[in-house]
């Protein structure tokens, strides 16, 4: 656990070199880019592998909404390239399209989302604002990231394996995920994954306890600090249960024990040769306990980036920033007990479910809390409509809609009638797309000047922002409509079969079309990420005129990240304070003697 | 450039990062087995019929007296290191990593005996919880005396470098192992005697 610093560590070939020497050693290309153990370098490689996911796991999203809005078409463009095993002659095979819905939610959840707002943001901005020279364990950090990649890699070589990627849905819920082809390449993954997100988790909350700089107390860390501090305690309590629950489904794969498999299961009219007498909903609670405080995990970070947005572009104070802070750890703990609200069809029982609903209306009082004060945060405000703003701004809305109509999800009676509906994908996915990802898009046009020493362009960051905009909502607001009629999630012809979504089916054509739309409109960040690099407008350490401390190191920050040691003499949303000579007062300015 | 609270401990939280770190690590510890445990719970409950008597009392009893027995010449290693008694700590730290090593030489008897029967973890739920939590738990052996093979060999330099940081690295050793020695002591009476 405990760590040598870089210095006195030679790297190889200086090896004559006294170790005690206080020399500035140069670093090769490997150690500086690759394998490096700086948080920044860390933090940047951890957005870029997390935003390539998101692309890709948006793409099999774009290649399954051509199935559901034209059944039975050869898939334009990329259909022939497929191969036999998975959609011959261009029509996707129901065993591909499987394999695709349980891989686009693996990938956005566990190597998209995460690594970009815990791994990417965490990693680059919260040693930064709190006044560290690097994670309290640079060389775990760097293992954290690794594990990550081979998590990823396993994951995507298990589409070229015989039968195909997982395809039991991200939840992987057994008997069929304890039968199914695929699944043993995606525990692997998830155990690589879950190790990752447990070293990093370690990592976040030592450096947050222990390197925050002189006078930074715990009431004037930046709320985005607070956000990852609490994500981290999730993932490293929430993700062992899961951790368990992937090594006992790896044992009924790979050993032939029946953890899962209830006595007497017979399939294709064969009856099972196992042992039997396991019990197929543990894995629906083992599962569920990572898997909802994971949710909070995907949104946190999010509420973190979208205040620091906030506070900085309507150049006021937050609203209420210690109402936040207790609610957002409110939430880590009630995370922990509201799992079972997601297992009101298992038949657990009316006191089971009667304890759940009740704990998962008290947590979204906390919820609300956040939104209402970050609302209020606009009020009077002279709002600086800059391209982070913008996808700030959105956040909130869309973070609304996805919060509210998660409310009838979370009552039995009303779940018993939406449950595995289209409904619950429109609301979990407005809580994290339009929600978190925007986010996470604030937080790129927002740290992209300390990352790089330039500014993404405003034009096309505001033409990135509105056709996403319209876009994604012309993805998911239908889905409120065709859950309510009863149309049942994970259908490979999109519903057809049953007269019943006759009504709504033409949805799937709007959806299908609007989703190739929003793919375009990412082109527009693509395009301005990789220009900015290069052309960008330089800056400045300074250039949003900010108060946290990220914004007093050079951009981009060298090793070590400050000059000078970093002293905190305020809170962290000094803006526009009166008397004061400008509209902001970082923290790092010293009092007027 | 160096990370400050590595070897001296942060005046208002009394802690070094390392001391920290291992006991986060040990309570994401305690949730992997506390999720397995309560495996063994609902699997217990849901069964028709439990078996007894299928796993060696005797060698199990051995196994928890060498264990805790290795928990005390650990803390003998990191005390010898306070008393900066440097032979004696070598003494203790191999001590402990032989009484790991013995272990698991007994657990392999108790495992090639059931499979010597053809009974496998697949044989029955009891012998698949079995096979999991003590193989599990084999492993966290192995790893800790990975640790150890590693402070007793080329980690040992560090002794002469900075004796705190040796010594903090021996501590937060031991605080895995008496974790590790902790498991077992729910594990024995679980699946031995109840």
């Amino acid at each position: 656990m405990d760590n040598v610093s870089t210095h006195g560590t030679p790297a190889p070939g200086h090896l004559h070199e006294h170790p005690h020497e206080h020399v500035h050693e140069e670093l090769g290309f490997w150690r500086l880019y690759v394998f490096s153990v700086d948080h920044k370098v860390i933090g940047i490689q951890y957005a870029v592998t997390g935003l390539l996911f998101l692309l890709f796991g948006f793409t099999l999203m774009m290649i399954m909404r051509w199935q559901l809005a034209y059944p039975g078409r050869p898939i334009p463009l990329i259909g022939q390239w497929l191969g036999q095993a998975r959609a011959p002659g261009g029509i996707m095979l129901p065993e591909f399209y499987n394999q695709l819905g349980a891989m686009h939610g693996t990938i956005m959840v566990f190597m998209g989302v995460v690594p970009l707002a815990v791994g990417g943001f965490g990693n680059f901005v919260l040693p930064l604002q709190i006044g560290a020279p690097d994670m309290a364990f640079p060389k775990l950090n760097m293992a954290s990231y690794w594990a990550y990649f081979l998590g990823g890699v396993t994951m995507l070589a298990s589409f070229l394996q015989r039968g195909g990627a997982a395809q039991s849905g991200w939840t992987s819920y057994p008997p069929l995920a304890d039968i199914a082809d695929g699944q043993t390449m995606w525990l692997i993954g998830m155990v690589f994954l879950i190790t990752s997100s447990l070293l990093g988790s370690i990592n976040f909350i030592v450096t947050t306890v222990q390197l925050r700089a002189k006078g930074l107390s715990w009431m004037r860390l930046p709320f985005f600090v607070w956000a990852q501090f609490v994500t981290s305690f999730l993932l490293l309590l929430a993700f062992p249960p899961l951790e368990a629950a992937a090594v006992l489904q790896l044992m009924d794969r790979v050993v032939g024990t029946s953890f899962f498999l209830p006595s007497g299961l017979v399939i294709s009219g064969r009856p099972l040769q196992v042992a039997g007498q396991g019990n197929p909903v543990l894995w629906q609670h083992l599962f569920w306990f990572l898997a909802h405080p994971e949710v909070y995990v995907l949104i946190l970070p999010a509420m973190g980036i979208v205040s620091e947005v906030i506070a900085n572009n309507t150049r006021k104070p937050l609203w209420g920033y210690r109402a936040l802070v207790y609610s957002v750890v409110f939430i880590g703990f009630m995370s922990f007990v509201v799992w079972a609200h997601h297992m009101f069809m298992t038949g657990m029982g009316t006191t089971m479910s009667a304890f759940f609903q009740t704990t998962t209306m008290i947590i979204s009082i906390p919820s609300v809390v956040i939104l209402t004060a970050l609302l209020l945060s606009l009020w009077g405000a002279s709002i600086r409509f800059t391209t982070p703003m913008l996808f700030a701004l959105a956040f909130l809305p869309m973070f609304g809609i996805g919060g509210l109509t998660g409310l009838p999800l979370g009552l039995a009676p009303s779940d018993i009638h939406l449950h595995d509906t289209y409904y619950v994908i429109g609301h979990f996915h407005y809580v994290v797309a339009p929600g978190t990802i925007f986010g996470l898009f604030a937080g790129v046009y927002y740290w992209f000047p300390k990352a790089t020493g330039r500014k993404m362009n405003d034009l096309l960051g505001h033409l990135h922002f509105w056709t996403s905009f319209v876009f994604i909502n012309m993805v998911f607001m239908p889905m409120f409509i065709e859950g309510l009629a009863g149309m049942n999630r994970r259908m490979y012809d999109g519903g057809q079969q049953y007269p019943h979504n006759a009504a709504v089916l033409h949805w799937n054509v709007v959806q299908g079309w609007a989703s190739w739309g929003l793919g375009l409109a990412q082109l527009f960040f693509i395009v301005n990420f990789f220009m900015s690099i290069k052309w960008g407008k330089a800056v400045d350490r300074n250039p949003w005129e900010a108060t946290t401390l990220e914004w007093s190191a050079p951009s981009p920050p060298g090793h070590g990240n400050f000059l000078t040691e970093p002293i905190v003499y305020r809170g962290p949303y000094e803006y526009s304070v009166p008397g004061a000579a400008r509209d902001f007062t970082p923290q790092f300015e010293p009092e007027k003697a | 450039m160096n990370i400050p609270y590595t070897v001296e401990t942060r005046p208002d939280t009394g802690l070094t990062n390392g001391k920290l770190g291992i006991w986060l690590f040990l309570a994401s510890e305690v949730m992997l087995f506390g999720a397995l445990f309560s495996t063994y719970i609902i699997l217990r409950n849901g069964a028709e019929e439990w078996p007894h008597g299928e796993l060696s009392v005797p060698l199990g009893a051995i196994n928890t007296v060498i264990l805790i027995s290795s928990s005390v010449t650990m803390v003998m290693a990191w005390a010898s290191l306070k008393l900066n008694d440097w032979a004696k700590h070598r003494l203790y730290l191999i001590a402990t990593f032989l009484l790991a090593g013995v272990f698991l030489v007994n657990k392999y008897f108790e495992y090639s005996d059931h499979l010597a029967k053809g009974e496998g973890p697949w044989h029955s739920t009891f012998l698949a919880i079995y096979f999991t939590l003590t193989g599990l738990h084999g492993l966290h052996i192995l790893g800790g005396m990975i640790v150890m093979a590693y402070l007793a060999g080329p980690g040992a330099k560090l002794w002469k470098a900075n004796a705190e940081q040796f010594t903090n690295r021996v501590e937060y050793t031991g605080l895995y192992w008496h974790f590790v020695d902790l498991v077992w002591i729910f594990l024995f009476p679980v699946l031995y005697l109840l």
